[in-house]
């Protein structure tokens, strides 16, 4: 395993040498170790944070997260906004899938407020969420591949993605940000023939399921990146909090989904799937089988809701909202794993505080930093991507 | 780990070389927005009524409320449009959601290239813009969705059973919690404010109640307004008339938060919440003739600044037409003493049964007093003058109502005719109405107007309400004859009225001779408004005061005649209606200190 599959001729075990307990010797006063920074603007990194690497040939011997080029203030903007005026905010926590923000936020506040959420507009949050993960995950399943140059993947994910981005102008009128799912409710019904669009946009996707299945998963040079790099420990999942597909590829079945049921999630079937070998190949075949559950998991909910009733409960005025005092922690399933809003209010029209637990905080500065360690340049982008790091979702 | 088949199945992807490529060609051209597109603002001027909601929700500060060359504040427009900055917008649409009356929309346009940074500044609907016919965008979603309710919380009120004998208060009021609850309803516009004579602080004494502190709502009602729990009843709520909820709701009964701030503070809480414990004296003396709205309101301001009020009332008791006009059941005298006696608690004298002209003269009162404020009201009826109408069972209601309250006795016929279409006639109606009822155990009232249902003066809940109770309203004729045989009155006789104003808008029936109508009666009253009686202005002092149209006295923005320390107003300058006398007598108590200072 010392030798380079390609053999281009040197002994990558010399630098540095592996001590007795196993880890790596390294000799800092010897001058022999170069830094590299990888990103801020780095094709490599998803977003914009950069990672100080320390290098002993092009083996990493200490990793540095920086962030911080992204940093906007949010939580303490929303500390200044009234509860309605942190909706239009909140989705830019995280620009991939910002429904998660929109979802966390009306739920905290009808949860706080005690509002009964009607039955329709609960079938439309699911399918939005479903449907923001969808598009999220068109984007990193092919774009694992990205990182190791297979780029014809990220091609048609991009196309199916923009696909379901014109659903979502359809029925929230915004092809981004959506800011659909508000305090109380929803902002509208589906348009006249949304559920054909959509399921044809399905059926284009399940086409792309198996085409990316070919390209990608059965691919020499794939598989060769992947299989066995960027290991995550099982015993790492919980000192570090790790969660989502990430967990679920080291065998923890770790769903919020069906773990603390939420919206309609409960009258609907599906089953996450895990795997043991927690690679990055591993983790990418998850989101993969998450890619196909989710396309199930919207055909689903277009059978199952009804199509026509009120779409939002009826509000103090929104202008003047005073939510009662108290505190919450509202989670929701996002593409990466447990999504939640810790909220508390204090009788006012302003929140006290809100705080966004995401997924990316643990897995792209403490995990991330951890697992760099020992691997090759050439494989940091990879085990960034399957990390699925956002790095907005860090700085707030 | 890699077989011959991880080496080939990448190479499936070819196929796609033979598929028809998907991108747009020309996306600038070919691709609309969808049909809910959050795109451009669009702004039907004409419907706005720059309420300021879409400026307020916007949480980038993207809204700025300016004004436009052409369109005039008045009465229910604050004549400001919005101006969208899309360096800073982010199509959220809140804006569009909460337009208190729809006006505002995003259309589906999201391409515009200019090269000039400052263009991006526009004003919806007055720059034109390629997209201001766009049928498609955003719109208010619907089906459940508001951001505040368009519907009142409903008043208690006595049915019509139980009120229909007797002069207690229908109107039951506001509890804590439907209070609050109509509170919420407001989006703090200010058009009320602006439209109110009094320009009474509407939102903030709204916003009081909604944080449940109601003494700070009173503290706000005296800035302006020193008979809340009058107007809180009576008021012709010209602010709810105008109100922004109005136009796709209820209004808000602003009214009646009124009144349920005042109703809730006890009245011995008053000076202290009030902070009139001590007022300092300045030594000056006011004289005020009339204690009405203007006359309490004058008298109010200027005790609290430190003079010394005298006020000069002809009847035995103090709230000239609140008291003598408006019948108990609307407005009862527990309500309008309340106010009175909290006024009077600040040092205010008022000598009942004195009759300024005739006890004492105008002029005595200008040499005893450094300013004198006349609010003398109209308290003279005005008779229809058809034939018949001289007869001793045609009355005039001014005068019945007031007997009324003296609690004097007053004819009661089986079957009456009201001639008359404001709120006066249909107090009068339904005063008669209650008594007829006691009197026959029925009622047989006919009121007529010379306006058509829609064009009726008189507030929409009177006219219903009257017709709850039992009365006949009937309008749209025009009186032409009191039938009398023998001395005894039989009825009236009218004519349709088809249009009550000229082409140049003045007043002149054109009446329908064919289409005649006889209403059945044994007794007749006239409302048709009422007169005032300024014989108190006597010679020579009549010489010096300069007049204005109509008969009435010409008043500067002080509500000072052209005699320095005369001062008048209410009804006899403004016409007849609470809030206008009391918005007159607070600028008169400005204008007769401005006056006593500068002096």
């Amino acid at each position: 395993m010392n030798k380079h599959w390609l053999n281009i001729g040197y002994d990558r075990s010399k630098y540095p040498e592996t001590g007795v307990d196993g880890n790596l010797v390294i000799d800092k006063t010897a001058h022999k170790l170069v830094k590299l920074w990888q990103g801020p603007n780095h094709p490599g990194v998803t977003g914009n944070m950069s990672i100080e690497l320390t290098i002993s040939g092009d083996e990493i011997v200490e990793a540095k997260t920086h962030v911080g080029y992204l940093h906007r203030g949010f939580e303490k903007l929303f500390e200044r906004r009234k509860y309605i005026q942190v909706f239009p905010t909140c989705i830019r926590l995280c620009v991939a899938e910002p429904d998660y923000n929109e979802y966390n936020l009306a739920a905290s506040v009808e949860e706080l407020s005690g509002i009964e959420v009607p039955e329709v507009a609960q079938w439309l949050r699911t399918l939005v969420l479903e449907m923001a993960r969808l598009q999220s995950l068109l984007r990193v399943v092919p774009g694992q591949g990205g990182t190791t140059g297979l780029g014809i993947g990220v091609q048609w994910g991009v196309y199916l993605r923009d696909l379901i981005l014109d659903r979502f102008e359809e029925l929230t009128g915004g092809r981004v940000y959506h800011m659909y799912i508000i305090p109380g409710g929803v902002r509208g019904l589906l348009p006249e023939g949304f559920k054909k669009r959509l399921k044809s946009t399905l059926k284009e996707i399940d086409e792309f399921i198996v085409n990316i299945d070919n390209l990608m998963f059965s691919n020499a040079v794939f598989k060769k990146r992947t299989i066995g790099v960027g290991y995550i420990d099982p015993t790492w999942v919980d000192s570090y909090g790790i969660v989502g597909p990430n967990a679920r590829a080291a065998g923890f079945k770790r769903d919020v989904r069906k773990d603390y049921p939420y919206l309609k999630y409960n009258e609907l079937e599906f089953d996450p799937q895990t795997a043991t070998e927690s690679d990055i190949y591993t983790r990418s075949r998850i989101r993969w089988h998450d890619l196909k559950m989710t396309v199930d998991l919207i055909q689903q909910i277009l059978d199952k809701m009804p199509d026509d009733g009120i779409i939002r409960a009826q509000t103090p005025n929104v202008l003047h909202w005073k939510i009662p005092k108290g505190e919450t922690y509202v989670r929701s399933e996002s593409s990466r794993g447990e999504y939640g809003f810790y909220v508390v209010a204090d009788g006012t029209e302003y929140p006290r505080r809100i705080n966004l637990r995401g997924p990316s905080y643990t897995h792209a500065v403490s995990l991330l930093e951890h697992m760099l360690i020992g691997a090759n340049i050439a494989d940091v982008a990879s085990i960034m991507v399957s990390l699925q790091t956002c790095p907005p979702e860090i700085e707030r | 780990m890699s077989s011959l088949k991880d080496i080939l199945m990448p190479f499936t992807a070819w196929k796609n070389v033979f598929k028809e490529p998907v991108s747009i060609k020309d996306p600038l051209n070919e691709r609309p927005g969808a049909p809910r597109y959050r795109g451009f603002h669009k702004n039907d001027v004409k419907s706005c009524i720059g309420c300021g909601t879409c400026e307020s929700i916007c949480e980038n500060e993207a809204i700025d409320m300016v004004a436009i060359a052409g369109f005039d504040a008045k009465n229910g427009d604050s004549g400001l449009r919005p101006k969208v900055d899309y360096g800073r917008c982010c199509w959220c649409a809140l804006c569009v959601d909460v337009c208190t009356t729809g006006s505002l929309t995003l259309s589906n346009e999201y391409k515009w290239v200019d090269t000039d940074s400052d263009n991006f500044r526009y004003i919806p609907g007055i720059d034109n813009k390629p997209w201001d016919n766009n049928e498609l965008g955003w719109k208010k979603p619907g089906n459940g969705y508001e951001f505040y309710q368009l519907e009142r919380v409903k008043m208690e009120e006595l049915h019509p059973e139980e009120r229909d004998k007797s002069f207690i208060e229908i109107i039951q009021g506001y509890s804590k919690e439907q209070a609050e609850k109509e509170a919420d309803r407001c989006v703090e516009c200010g058009i009320c404010t602006a439209t109110c004579p009094a320009h009474m602080g509407i939102p903030q004494y709204i916003k009081a109640i909604r944080n449940n502190n109601l003494e700070e709502g009173l503290r706000i009602l005296y800035d302006t307004n020193p008979l809340p729990e009058i107007c809180g009843r009576i008021c012709t709520h010209k602010c709810e008339t105008v109100c922004s909820i109005g136009h796709r709701g209820e209004a808000i009964s602003i009214r009646w938060l009124k009144r349920y701030i005042a109703d809730q503070n006890p009245s011995e809480k008053y000076k202290t919440i009030l902070e009139t414990d001590f007022i300092q004296k300045n030594g000056k003396k006011i004289a005020i003739i009339g204690s009405g709205p203007a006359g309490l309101s004058a008298a109010h301001y200027l005790a609290k600044m430190g003079y010394e009020v005298e006020i000069f009332e002809k009847l035995a008791q103090a709230g000239g037409m609140m008291r003598y006009g408006i019948p108990e059941y609307r407005l009862p005298y527990d309500s309008i003493d309340k106010d009175i006696n909290y006024i009077l608690s600040l040092g205010v004298k008022i000598h009942y049964n004195v009759n300024v002209g005739k006890d004492i003269t105008l002029e005595q009162l200008g040499k005893d007093f450094d300013a004198v404020f006349a609010g003398t009201g109209l308290h003279l009826g005005r008779s229809t003058r058809i034939e018949g109408s001289d007869h001793k069972n045609v009355y005039q209601s001014i005068e019945l109502l007031r007997k009324i309250t003296q609690g004097e006795e007053i004819h009661v016929a089986e079957k009456i005719v009201v001639i008359g279409g404001g709120n006066v006639a249909m107090d009068i109606t339904r005063s008669l109405a209650r008594l007829q009822n006691q009197k026959y155990g029925k009622v047989q009232m006919i009121t007529t107007s010379l306006e058509t249902e829609e064009k009726m003066p008189a507030d929409r809940e009177e006219v219903v309400e009257a017709r709850e109770e039992g009365a006949i309203i009937n309008p749209g004729w025009a009186p032409q004859k009191v039938e009398i045989q023998d001395g005894i009155i039989k009825g009236l006789h009218v004519v349709q009225c088809m249009s009550l104003f000229d082409a140049t808008g003045n007043f002149n029936p054109q009446c329908n001779m064919e289409n005649a109508r006889f209403f059945e009666g044994d007794m007749v009253v006239e409302s048709i408004g009422q007169g005032m009686d300024l014989s108190y202005i006597a010679e020579p002092l009549k010489d010096d005061i300069e007049m204005g149209p109509r008969g009435r006295i010409k008043v500067n923005s002080d509500f000072q005649t052209s005699v320095p320390w005369l001062f008048m107003g209410g009804d006899t300058i403004q016409g007849p209606d609470v809030i206008h006398g009391i918005a007159n007598g607070h600028r008169a108590a400005m204008g007769i200190d401005k006056y006593l200072t500068e002096q």
